[in-house]
């Protein structure tokens, strides 16, 4: 990676609870160093709404619905490279507890028996994205490039892959770093 | 207990007036003596009877022979033709060998599908039928073919389908069928020292006993013979080992579970000279010291077992069998038969005996091999019902008469089982040394592109290897020897017989276990398109690792077809690398339709279309 | 005393003892789930798997012998082990952040310790209901690994035969001694062996879960001075 030229970044969260993006800010006052390096794109971050071409993508949260899809093919499309940032990203996470039950049920559970919601209605507004029958890891639709484990990851595991990356370095996580929970 | 006397097991049952579970239960325990070692076949004779292992057979089948239910269920879930659910009156598995599919074997089962208003793989609404898929049946030579109710029938076409659908839905008892359906040739093109010399009953044993057990093995030493299941073990020596080997029983094993898809001329050998199987079961027993002997013989040919069991019966009456055989006081010898119940592993010979052991078919951890401790931990050998026969004909002729035929290192000859694309597809028996192109000229394959030999895990030749040999020197097999033809897609042989490993995977390491479905849903994932480079990267790492890292032979040769299809084929592939980008194993856009349903929407957010 | 040769230092052992029982005498270890020091060997995880000459062999069930050359801790090896890891990971479902037994399974210690990043295959997402019919037990097959300990501590320990395996292939799946196929519905009790060994957290004991705080669970890493 050219040393002078800032590396561009874009983060997103998909079907994730930005916990992981929370603990991306625990970088504290690293943030202070990383600005220096980098430039940020689409983020929540910078409140950019479109990815435009970028060096590396980071993307928390698995795949629950069409709208995730499409925000993944665009990263992918745009970034050189696609980092799953932890454990929904990894292997669906929490959202996908719900994989061993029939959508159709999850839907009617939701919105038709249990009392309250939607007055008894699932919602069908062409605005909301469709859920997907399964929720699915990153890896599952697009090639990923690099994960950082965790729920949430450290905000030093994190940190040790940026600026690996930047430096234009294989990342390696110390064994210390490493944890699925 | 609960007993259940005369309960219902099954709407058709029903109709007829059966004993019940119990009973039935405690009839054939008392038959095998209560012993748990038994418990293969008896949870055989106990579904013949019932239909299906139901909980209540279950707990009586706990106490009656004082194991815990978990031993019983263990057992009876690992046996494809085992079911702890019931499958119907009749149960119908259509062959899933490749030449089955040539032959048209998919279309058939659509077609019994729909006859009969049933879905693959489940029970009709009435309880009656169900129609599956199941391993190779051994009669590819005159496929498509299926099973009812372990029964085999053959050259299934449209009509002889249309017909059965109708016996079915009225409930006509299959022993009520036209025979004609069960007929099942020999179909024996090439004849040779095997199958063209009928040879005496007792003969062999009587030139034996002139000679004496050293003698025996002399010849056999002087014959050079090789085992035929494929490994081409050296047959003095484990018959010399088992001998040696202390134990207060020693054991002869007689390995006619023949499941490598392709292959049926064990079937073919014990069909047309049972005698010659049997009377090398019995110089090995003589040689090793055994009393008893077992011939396993795999579930598909249970039709074989009256049969046989009448060739038993007549060589006791011959006094080639039983106490005192031919007379000398102490040569005491015996055969019964074990049937295995669908599941492949059990050819792989530590795993058929943890399965005469009444257990799961899970190979052994080696050493101990079962020369030293087999069955029973005994000193016991494994042998090929080819292997058997051979050394029937080197007591009779001696071993240089049998070391002259073949080549140096495959000494005499070599049973084919010819199918596919040929025009006379059957038994041919060979020298060894024959070459790939003579066998194809002899069975009339005109414009073969690839020919594979030795079954899936086995070589896949292709054309411009045609002139090499079947010898242990060259192409070793066990027998099975599939010819395709010019218009196939080798990548459709390949994806067959990765679904062949996946589903006889024993499941007991994980690389087998695992490793078997994912290069299974890899294979599925390019047929339907969705392959990439990345794709084919992964093909090739599980084939290394399952390689590499499995526990038996069955893990280890999962990966050969793909292997093999890959280094001869590699085009079939290429043609399924569609995307540059990786592209994920299922339809994004279908994977919306439960919600789409729901919704009732149908606007474009309600699908995902190819990535741009 | 015989000794063979382990990633080039010289390993002692007596005849019987396995590859992995002399390296873990002589204060080694090689990675491993299926193997416990109390029970005979099974060899069916293949994550100990080392390499001899040109094959890998499990090291939990071959014999030591004098003069053999063992290789483990390659990075060739520890890749497929990270394979069979990531095999174990997708085939059952391992959502550790809800598991009561994170930072103290053995599957995710040896996921850390080979560094596994991610599953890598896509996951079977397999269809099985939580037990929780025991009065003290939670059995969670989702987490099931199929590494026999519980199969074997049951029968050859405690003498019941509460667990055992059915199934073959993909299907194979652990199962308990009750006709309803519920464990409260056994005789499995707390002072079994067989409650003491699962290395995942599929055989839970109730209301226990969570007590250890993250920091201080056994496989946790020790703390980093800042």
């Amino acid at each position: 990676m050219d040393a002078k030229a800032k590396v561009r970044i874009a983060t997103t969260s998909l079907a994730g609870c930005f916990g992981c993006h929370m603990s991306f800010l625990d970088i504290d006052e690293r943030l202070f160093d990383l600005v220096r390096l980098v430039d940020f794109d689409r983020s929540p971050l910078t409140d950019i709404k479109t990815v435009g071409d970028c060096d590396v993508g980071l993307i928390e949260g698995g795949l629950c619905n069409a709208e995730n899809v499409h925000v993944l093919r665009e990263f992918r499309a745009h970034c050189r490279i696609l980092v799953a940032l932890g454990a929904c990203a990894i292997n669906g996470g929490l959202p996908a507890q719900r994989n061993h039950l029939p959508l159709a049920g999850v839907l009617q559970e939701v919105y038709q028996t249990s009392p309250g919601m939607a007055g008894g209605m699932i919602p069908n507004d062409p605005e909301l994205p469709l859920p997907l029958d399964k929720v699915h890891p990153l890896h599952e639709v697009v090639h990923v490039d690099y994960f950082i484990p965790g729920c949430p990851p450290s905000a030093d595991a994190i940190w040790q892959v940026l600026t690996d990356l930047i430096a234009g370095r294989e990342p390696v996580l110390a064994q210390r770093l490493i944890h699925f929970d | 207990m609960a007993d259940n006397e005369g309960k219902s097991m099954n709407p058709v049952t029903a109709c007829v007036a059966v004993p019940g579970v119990g009973a039935v239960v405690r009839e054939v325990v008392a038959r095998h003596g209560g012993d748990a070692h038994e418990l293969v076949q008896i949870l055989r004779e106990v579904q013949d009877r019932c239909d299906w292992i139901s909980p209540e057979a279950i707990d009586c089948l706990a106490a009656e022979l004082r194991v815990p239910r978990t031993k019983i269920e263990a057992v009876a879930g690992f046996y494809s033709f085992f079911y702890l659910v019931p499958r119907g009156a009749y149960r119908v598995l259509f062959s899933d060998n490749i030449t089955d599919r040539l032959a048209g074997s998919a279309g058939l089962k659509s077609r019994m599908c729909r006859n009969l208003w049933v879905e693959p793989g489940k029970v009709s609404e009435d309880g009656v039928v169900s129609v599956d898929l199941t391993s190779c049946t051994g009669m590819c030579d005159q496929g498509p073919a299926m099973l009812v109710n372990n029964r085999a029938i053959t050259r299934l076409d449209d009509a002889r389908v249309d017909a059965i659908c109708d016996l079915i839905r009225n409930r006509v008892p299959l022993d009520d069928w036209p025979a004609e359906y069960f007929r099942v040739e020999n179909n024996i093109c090439r004849a040779d020292m095997l199958l063209g010399a009928p040879v005496p009953s007792g003969s062999a044993i009587k030139a034996m006993e002139t000679r004496g057990a050293p003698g025996l093995l002399e010849e056999l030493r002087a014959s050079n013979l090789r085992g035929r299941g494929g490994a081409g073990f050296d047959v003095v020596t484990k018959w010399s080992l088992c001998r040696a080997a202390p134990g207060a029983e020693h054991y002869v094993v007689c390995n006619a579970d023949e499941g490598e898809p392709g292959t049926f001329k064990d079937r073919v050998l014990l069909t047309a000279c049972p005698d010659l199987v049997f009377e090398g079961m019995t110089l090995c027993a003589r040689a090793i010291g055994a009393r008893r002997g077992f011939v396993y013989l795999r579930g598909e040919y249970c039709y074989l077992l009256d049969y046989l069991e009448g060739v038993l019966a007549r060589r006791r009456a011959q006094g080639l069998l039983g106490k005192s055989i031919l007379g000398v006081a102490g040569f005491d010898f015996d055969i019964v038969f074990h049937l295995g119940a669908g599941a492949y592993v059990c050819g792989e010979e530590s795993a058929q005996i943890e399965s005469l052991e009444g257990k799961r078919g899970t190979p052994r951890n080696r050493p101990p091999f079962p020369v030293t401790s087999g069955y029973l931990d005994q000193p016991t050998v494994v042998n090929n019902v080819e292997t058997f026969a051979a050394a029937t004909l080197i007591a009779l002729n001696g071993g240089a008469w049998f070391a002259a035929v073949g080549t140096p290192q495959s000494t005499g000859t070599k049973l084919l089982s010819v199918s596919g694309d040929c025009e006379r597809p059957g038994i041919y028996e060979y020298p060894f040394g024959v070459s790939v192109a003579q066998v194809l000229a002899d069975c009339g394959a005109g414009d073969a592109q690839a020919a594979q030999v030795g079954g899936p895990s086995g070589t896949c030749i292709d054309a411009s290897e045609f002139g090499r040999r079947i010898a242990f020197e060259d192409i070793p097999t066990a027998g099975a020897f599939m010819v395709f033809g010019a218009q196939r897609d080798m990548f459709d042989v390949a994806r067959n017989f990765t679904r062949f490993f996946a589903h006889e995977s024993c499941g007991f390491c994980t690389p087998c276990r695992v490793g078997t479905s994912l290069l299974n849903d890899l294979m599925d994932k390019l047929a339907r398109g969705h392959g990439s480079p990345y794709d084919f990267a992964e093909i090739e790492k599980l084939n290394l690792r399952l390689r590499a890292l499995s526990h038996c032979g069955l893990g280890h040769s999962a990966c050969n077809p793909v292997l093999e299809t890959i280094a001869k084929f590699r085009s079939t592939y290429e043609r399924r690398l569609v995307h540059t980008q990786y592209v994920p194993a299922f339809d994004l856009d279908r994977a919306l339709a439960a919600a789409r349903q729901m919704t009732g929407r149908e606007d474009a957010g309600a699908h995902i279309g190819e990535a741009t | 005393m015989s000794s063979f040769k382990f990633d080039g230092r010289e390993i002692p052992f007596v005849d019987g003892q396995t590859i992995l029982q002399a390296v873990q005498a002589a204060g080694q270890d090689i990675p491993h789930l299926c193997y416990h020091p109390e029970f005979k060997p099974h060899g069916s995880c293949k994550l100990c798997s080392v390499r001899i000459g040109e094959r890998m062999i499990a090291s939990c069930t071959t014999p030591a012998a004098a003069g053999m050359n063992v290789e483990s801790d390659t990075p060739d090896i520890n890749d497929q082990r990270r394979t069979l890891l990531q095999m174990l990971f997708v085939e059952g479902n391992h959502f550790c952040p809800s598991c009561e037994k994170s930072g103290a399974c053995r599957l995710q210690a040896s996921a850390y310790e080979l560094q596994m990043m991610s599953p890598h295959y896509d996951h079977f997402f397999p269809d099985r209901p939580v037990d929780a019919s025991h009065e003290d037990f939670l059995l969670d097959t989702n987490r099931c690994i199929l590494c026999s300990l519980c199969v074997r501590a049951s029968r050859d320990v405690d003498g019941k035969n509460v667990f055992a395996f059915s199934g073959r292939g993909i299907h194979t799946h652990l199962i308990v001694n009750a006709r309803s196929g519920r464990l409260g519905d056994t005789d499995f009790a707390a002072a079994d062996k067989a409650a003491q060994v699962c290395p995942v957290g599929c055989i839970l004991r109730k209301r226990v879960g969570f007590a250890v705080p993250i920091g201080q669970r056994p496989f946790d890493p020790p703390p980093q001075g800042e």
